[in-house]
């Protein structure tokens, strides 16, 4: 890319200061003399790159030809992926889940639930992922980050009964420590999602969703441990309190999957990876593609069954359900396809300009540079 | 003799001191008078500053008093006190590191300062106690105590010298080590003291402990029984110095006088002042716009979050809730806080390794001037020698040079080359041995092959050879183990039919000038050979092989003011003779005038041929003026003050009425490439200034020959020639040349920016401006304030729109004033001073950058030194190549590491807006701490040690390069605004890439989310490899160092990242980066994002390098190959006679 010229410095004598003495007076000389290395001398052997408009050139055109078609293949593998987000805060008053969202409180034993139906104009081919999105909660928060500990969650006995400091005030409840301790356990994202398709004469089919696979693997099997392995976690938890706004303790948090209780449930360790943004999303389900003829969700009529446990209309926040397919560069971003179609097409347009520039003002020394 | 000079230096400050008095040997001075012991300070020399029990506490203050230290210290302080978002070790670990190397390299100096101390301290000495000899340690000596001292031992304090094993009551010293004056210089004891030092009962009276090595006064009253104490006076000559070591003299006795740190070696010690370079002026300067940025981004945060909070449910969400003690908080200390806790997020922006790299740059790189072997002299055998690291970039800033001439622009090499006896001129010529090797060449005068009377012949080289202080080394032997400059072996010896003394043909000559060794050897080669100085007595071997025996009663000594020195003899025959040589100047007012007119017209013609001129002349003196001026000069002596002055008076009432037996020429040649290293000097935009205590005419034509003037440049001089011109009184006429000549240079001179760039071929006016001594005093100093400072202002104005400058008859403290003024001037210009002797080195200390040439006047300039290197031609190497070099490179230092924190904190402050401004940080801890220390910081250095954009040849063949970086170019306000818009534009860029990324966090192809730790280590990386690869796109020259640092770092980075997140760290409390990297690099987006993010901030960085230089690759090398025919002719002999050089070499150059 770049036209170099390299510039051995070969160590020449004729830059040699002194002539060669005789006998005792070389050897004294030897002692004070520099040594006449490349190194000392900053005659290292180096290779002198210079970025000239004849080297740049086709660099420019090499980036714009390999950058456009990334970005279009960006553009249209983002503009492929189907997705679906749907609100369900309840914040209208027509909204399905307005009076859950309205009379919420922390008391209610019975969980509220509402349903929201929706229609998929479009049907979902291969595996379709779940997720349920936050806005305005600021996941990110200094002392939201932080309210955590890393090695009870670890299966640490001693974190478990006496949680680091930064948990407070989620750390201990009624004079037992709090497990998991700190804000970000606590303040878990509880909402149960159902997903119902009802095809054409009316019935609903539940759709079956997987909760396998949402976290990461390294978090499931390393970062978080349950103290004393997985079985017996009753015995294991005994002596904490689960956090005050959970309705359940943490080796309850699914009755129907002894291995996703306790510190390694995977909603839970979705939730422990904080969010970049105050509006985010995050991982709640998936749904398997069953055959390889039928769409995974054909298109039509679906109802989302909620039980709304989780308020966030204190702090001005919505929750949202998305639906989504996923490609080989994640979820739909059409950020990137456009980002490296507008690059490659800058390089390219400097690369003409830069062509005529050079070709105009200096034909006559360096047409020589430019390969073609 | 020079070194007298250096006395006129803290003549200036000299304090009134006061005496003490000490008892020799403790023995109570009058039997009368009750001994009460005054109290002295004991022997111990200490250098070391600290002692292992306050080396901790002390240490650490000296370290926090530095400025940026104490601001890391506080931020750390905050971080350990309030609650804030980075932990302490983050700025503590760096801080930590500092301190730590600082520390250990300060406490390694100071224990090598203790080694050495003790090594003198307990040095064992003999002291003589009660008639018995007894070994002590150094330390234990006392005030008074008597010493013994063998040969070659050094002084273990200041002694007067009582007694000494040699038969003429003289012993030699050296000084090598205080002053590097390797020759022998004799001292005598106090005449006429008892041999018998038990029974000596003698008081010494002297001044309180100054730290001029030449300069001593005091008085010593011996008594004996019940008689009138008898007074000695007691001058330099007496003193032995601590440090000194004594030669060819068995033993001595002295008594010690002063001790420990009152010994002048021990006051001389005391650090020379700290230079600061401008680099330094602008970093600071650049950190306030820093900090500003930093306290400004904090108060941003600090109001928006409280704007923020206003709003309700955003403050305390049911999610988020605050700890008990957080609500309990007044309001007014939780912003403050608050914003601290920003401050200390932000702190990066000014990162304490930029120090750290900038102390070590600067002390790596200066061995690349000790390593150059083009700076090696073979004949001295010696490379350059760099005594403060600060300055090598001050050394690519010159504007001004100010160099000394004789020894500088001139090989101090003397050589004799005619003289002028009565108006007859005699010149001497190898081979001819006609008339004793003596012969007449065509004078101007038309007494062609005339002489003058054999007598007068005579008698003028009898003055040469007795008018000195010049040694005869004595021993061969012993000669060859001292190299030293001021030997000459004068082997050539021709004298024919002539069988000299048998250690003739070795018989070297030493003395502190070479002029002197040159006169005494030009006497020897017509016949008048000195044979040394033998009790008082100088033999002379004259023309008839007889010897001749004068003994020696007084010597004048030579001294800057008087420019002239005297010997009085007494002949074998009575005649009591005073004999004395000096400048024309000084001479001329002091011989009859009748005299004067023959030989005026030689000395002026030699002056003008780049001579050095001496007049000789001599008087009878009858016995009663003889014992008049004995008694005058033996009062003077004694006197304990003022005797400078009263020394001064009798000389120069004793120095009258003489006559003028002739002159002396000696020729000084030009250093090599004396002119070329002035031409490129010139041609690189500096001006040049000679300032030299030598006549006028042989300082011009020194430059005429140096090409400093040319042909065609126009001189305006100010000189007291000038100023008598007029016949009117000189203040007018000054008043008067001075406004013409600015006239004449500055408001008529075009606007342009002649100042600057010499140019060569365009029909601009050189101007060439001379003013002497006298005159230079006269602007200065005049008798009304306002006139005075509207005088320096013209004489300013003129200086600096002329091409070069010579100012002559110079006074050592007049070229440090002219160094201060230039350097106080408009645009405080950067100066170098340049020079060999202890005259230059008033002006080397004052001078931005000082360099000393190892040369023949001793070593004092180079140990006053910033950098000394052997030749003059060394210069041109040292400003073009190694100056340009690291100033470039310091300079790019400077500001990259601003323009990496800039970029590097710049997101952090963005994500505040992003999270609730919570002063939550973007990155991880480890990045934060490792960022400037691990990741970015090697790369940049090994860039300001290796980065040569130009090449060294190109930068020496083309001096006008050294204009692009002149006034500071690079470091200006531009480039800087340049840089921080970079680093701007690079944050924008990452941060808002992430983020839109970060729009949809399901980046992965299995559909699982990324979170803030995730974000945070893209734009880390991100950022890395983009300030990694701005800095290789800005290197341009790639030496495997280069490309191991550059690859290395990043692979570094790639591999700590592995790591740190690979591990459960059991330390670390939080989790945060357990796999986030390799989830990262799982993804293909976020690859994606990376390598866009990185291209795209480095794209207006290449289209920049482009358009700067839109003219092909081959642009530099042809301009190399321009250069270099014009260049090529430069290989000129600088040993070609002087005039030859002077006016036909002139046509070349104007192409």
């Amino acid at each position: 890319m770049m036209a170099s010229s390299y510039n051995a410095k070969e160590e020449d004598g004729h830059h040699s200061g002194a002539p060669a003495h005789g006998g005792a007076a070389a050897a004294a000389a030897k002692s004070k003399k520099p040594d006449n290395t490349a190194f000392k001398q900053q005659r290292l052997p180096a290779w002198q790159p210079i970025l000239t408009a004849g080297t740049v050139l086709p660099a420019f055109f090499v980036i714009g030809l390999i950058f456009i078609p990334i970005g279009i293949g960006l553009f249209v593998t983002s503009n492929n992926i189907r997705e679906f987000e749907i609100d369900y805060t309840g914040v209208d008053v027509d909204s399905p889940c307005y009076s859950c969202a309205r009379n919420f409180s922390w008391n209610n034993t019975a969980p509220c639930l509402c349903s929201v139906d929706f229609t998929l104009e479009q049907p979902f081919e291969s595996n379709v992922f779940m997720y349920y999105g936050l806005s305005n909660f600021y996941q990110n928060h200094r002392r939201y980050v932080k309210s955590r500990d890393d090695s009870q969650l670890y299966g640490d006995r001693s974190a478990l009964t006496n949680p680091s400091k930064e948990c407070e005030p989620y750390r201990m409840s009624d004079g037992q420590a709090i497990a998991p301790c700190g804000a970000i356990a606590n303040s878990l994202f509880n909402d149960t999602l159902e997903l119902y398709h009802i095809d054409s004469n009316g019935t609903r089919n539940t759709i079956p969703l997987v909760k396998k696979g949402i976290a990461w693997w390294t978090d499931k099997h390393v970062k978080f441990r349950n103290p004393g392995g997985n079985n017996n976690l009753t015995a294991a938890f005994r002596g904490t309190s689960k956090p005050v706004n959970w309705r359940k303790p943490v080796y309850d948090l699914d009755p129907s999957d002894p291995d996703n209780n306790g510190f390694i449930n995977e909603d839970f360790i979705v939730w422990m990876r904080t969010a970049a943004l105050p509006t985010f999303r995050k991982l709640y389900r998936i749904i398997q593609k069953k055959a390889v003829t039928t769409p995974t969700l054909p298109s039509g009529r679906y109802v989302l069954n909620i039980s709304y446990n989780y308020p966030v209309l204190s702090f001005d926040g919505r929750k949202r359900m998305i639906l989504s397919t996923i490609s080989w560069m994640g979820g739909k971003n059409p950020f990137l396809g456009i980002a490296y179609i507008t690059v490659g097409s800058i390089c390219f347009f400097l690369g003409v300009v830069l062509l005529i520039i050079h070709h105009k003002y200096d034909t006559r020394n360096n047409s020589a540079d430019i390969p073609n | 003799m020079l070194r007298r000079r250096l006395n006129r230096l803290f003549g200036g400050d000299e304090r009134r001191v006061e005496s003490r008095t000490i008892n020799v040997g403790h023995r109570s001075g009058s039997p009368n008078e009750a001994i009460i012991p005054p109290k002295f300070c004991d022997n111990r020399i200490v250098s070391s500053k600290y002692t292992v029990w306050n080396f901790l506490p002390k240490n650490l203050f000296e370290q926090f008093r530095r400025i940026a230290n104490f601001y890391f210290l506080i931020i750390f302080l905050v971080q350990v006190i309030v609650d804030t978002p980075t932990s302490p070790v983050t700025s503590g670990l760096p801080l930590f590191f500092v301190i730590t190397v600082t520390a250990i390299k300060q406490g390694y100096e100071d224990w090598l300062r203790h080694k050495a101390d003790n090594e003198v301290n307990k040095y064992p000495v003999t002291v003589l106690e009660d008639g018995r000899r007894i070994r002590k340690e150094s330390e234990k000596i006392k005030v008074g105590d008597v010493v013994e001292v063998e040969e070659d031992e050094t002084f273990p304090c200041d002694l007067i010298l009582l007694q000494s094993s040699r038969d003429d009551d003289t012993c030699f010293v050296t000084t090598a080590s205080l002053d590097g004056e390797s020759n022998h210089k004799t001292h005598y004891t106090v005449p006429d003291t008892e041999r018998n030092l038990e029974s000596l009962n003698a008081t010494i009276e002297c001044e309180e402990p100054q730290p001029d090595l030449y300069k001593f006064v005091g008085r010593m009253h011996i008594y004996t029984n019940n008689q009138e104490p008898a007074v000695r006076s007691l001058g330099p000559e007496n003193l032995l110095l601590k440090g000194a070591t004594l030669k060819n003299t068995q033993k001595i006795y002295g008594v010690a006088v002063y001790s420990g740190m009152e010994t002048k070696m021990a006051l001389n010690y005391q650090g020379k002042s700290q230079k600061r370079s401008a680099v330094e002026k602008s970093i600071n300067a650049f950190l306030l716009v820093y900090l500003c940025i930093l306290v400004s981004k904090a108060l941003v945060c600090t109001t928006l979050k409280y704007v923020w909070q206003s709003k309700p449910g955003q403050d305390e969400p049911w999610y988020n809730e605050k700890t008990q003690k957080e609500k309990d908080t007044n309001l007014y200390l939780k912003m403050f806080t608050d914003f601290l806790s920003f401050m200390v997020l932000f702190n990066f922006i000014i990162p304490v390794s930029m120090y750290v790299t900038v102390e070590m740059q600067k002390f790596l790189g200066s061995f690349f001037i000790t390593w150059d072997k083009d700076f090696f002299d073979p004949e001295i055998k010696e490379g350059a020698l760099v005594n403060t690291s600060d300055l090598n970039e001050e050394l690519g800033q010159v504007e001004y040079v100010f160099t000394d001439k004789t020894g500088t622009l001139t090989q101090n090499n003397m050589e004799f080359i005619e003289c002028c006896i009565d108006g007859f001129q005699y010149k001497y010529q190898d081979a001819r041995s006609e008339l004793d090797g003596f012969c007449v060449t065509d004078g101007p005068v038309n007494k062609l092959q005339q002489k003058a009377g054999r007598e007068r012949e005579e008698l003028f080289l009898r003055a040469l050879c007795l008018c000195h202080t010049v040694q005869v080394k004595e021993s061969p032997e012993q000669a060859q183990d001292q190299v030293d400059g001021l030997t000459d072996q004068v082997d050539d010896l021709e004298v024919d039919g002539e069988v000299p003394y048998p250690s003739q043909e070795q018989r070297s000559f030493i003395a502190s000038s070479p002029d002197e060794v040159a006169l005494v050897k030009g006497a020897m080669r017509y016949g008048f050979t000195f044979l040394g100085l033998e009790s008082k007595s100088m033999k002379i071997l004259n023309r008839n092989n007889g010897v001749e025996m004068y003994e020696l009663l007084h010597v004048l000594n030579f001294d800057p003011v008087r420019r002239r020195m005297s010997v009085i003899v007494r002949s074998k025959s009575g005649d009591t003779l005073l004999f004395c040589k000096g400048a024309d100047s000084s001479i001329f007012p002091r011989v009859r005038q009748e005299e004067v007119e023959r030989i005026r017209m030689h000395v002026e013609r030699n002056a003008t041929e780049g001579y050095r001129t001496l007049c000789v002349a001599y008087k009878c003196l009858s016995a009663e003026e003889y014992a008049q001026a004995d008694e005058g000069l033996r009062e003077a002596r004694l006197a304990l003050q003022n005797r400078e002055e009263k020394l001064m008076a009798v000389y120069n009432q004793v120095e009258t009425g003489m006559s003028l037996i002739g002159a002396t020429a000696v020729e000084d040649r030009l250093q090599e490439e004396a002119a070329e290293t002035m031409e490129a000097l010139q041609g690189a935009g500096m001006k040049v200034w000679v300032l030299t205590g030598d006549k006028m005419e042989t300082a011009k034509s020194t430059c005429y020959a140096c090409r400093l003037f040319q042909r065609n440049t126009e001189l305006l001089e100010l000189t007291v020639r000038t100023l008598e011109d007029g016949g009117r009184r000189r203040e007018e006429r000054l008043h008067d040349l001075l406004n013409e000549y600015h006239k004449k240079a500055v408001q008529d001179a075009p606007p342009a920016k002649a100042g600057v760039t010499r140019s060569w071929s365009s029909a601009n006016q050189d101007y060439g401006f001379i003013i002497d001594g006298a005159t230079l005093s006269m602007v200065l100093n005049s008798s009304s304030e306002s006139n005075s400072s509207r005088y320096k202002n013209l004489f300013l104005q003129i200086c600096q729109n002329c091409t070069a400058v010579l100012c002559c008859r110079m006074a050592p403290l007049q070229k440090a004033q002219i160094v201060k003024m230039v350097k106080n001037s408009k645009g405080s210009p950067i100066t170098l001073s340049i020079g060999d002797g202890a005259n230059d080195v008033s002006m080397i200390l004052e001078a931005h950058v000082g360099i000393g040439i190892k040369g023949k006047e001793g070593r004092q300039a180079v140990r006053n030194s910033d950098y000394a290197i052997p030749k003059l031609k060394h210069l041109k190497k040292l400003l073009l190549a190694h100056g340009h070099l690291y100033y470039v490179r310091i300079a790019h230092l400077v500001q990259y590491f601003f323009y990496k924190n800039l970029c590097f904190i710049l997101p952090q402050f963005l994500y505040q807006f992003f999270c609730g401004y919570s002063q939550q940080p973007l990155y991880d801890a480890a990045y934060l701490t490792m960022y400037n220390i691990c990741f970015t910081s090697m790369p940049i250095l090994a860039y300001s040690l290796l980065e040569q954009h130009i090449c060294i040849e190109v930068l020496l063949d083309n001096a006008t390069l050294y204009r692009e970086i002149a006034k500071n170019a690079t470091l200006r306000w531009r480039p800087f605004l340049y840089w921080t818009l970079l680093g701007v534009f690079h944050g924008l860029l990452f941060f808002f890439g992430v983020r839109y990324l970060f729009s949809n966090p399901a980046l992965q192809d299995n559909g699982q989310v990324f979170g803030n730790w995730s974000y945070g280590t893209i734009v880390f990386t991100v950022l890395v490899f983009t300030v990694t690869l701005k800095l290789a796109l800005d290197t341009r020259h790639w030496t495997w160092i280069n490309h191991f640092v550059i690859w290395g770092s990043l692979a570094f980075y790639v591999f700590f990242s592995f790591f740190w997140g690979g591990i459960i760290w059991p330390f670390l409390s939080q989790q945060r980066l357990y796999f986030v990297f390799a989830n990262m690099l799982s993804s293909v987006s976020a690859w994606l994002v990376i390598i866009l993010l990185i291209l795209l901030s480095l794209l207006p960085e290449i289209l920049l390098v482009v358009f700067r230089k839109p003219r092909g690759p081959n642009a530099r090398q042809k301009e190399l190959v321009q250069s270099s025919v014009g260049g090529h002719q430069s290989p000129r002999s600088s040993a070609r006679p002087l005039l030859m050089r002077t006016f036909s070499d002139e046509s070349n150059t104007v192409i």
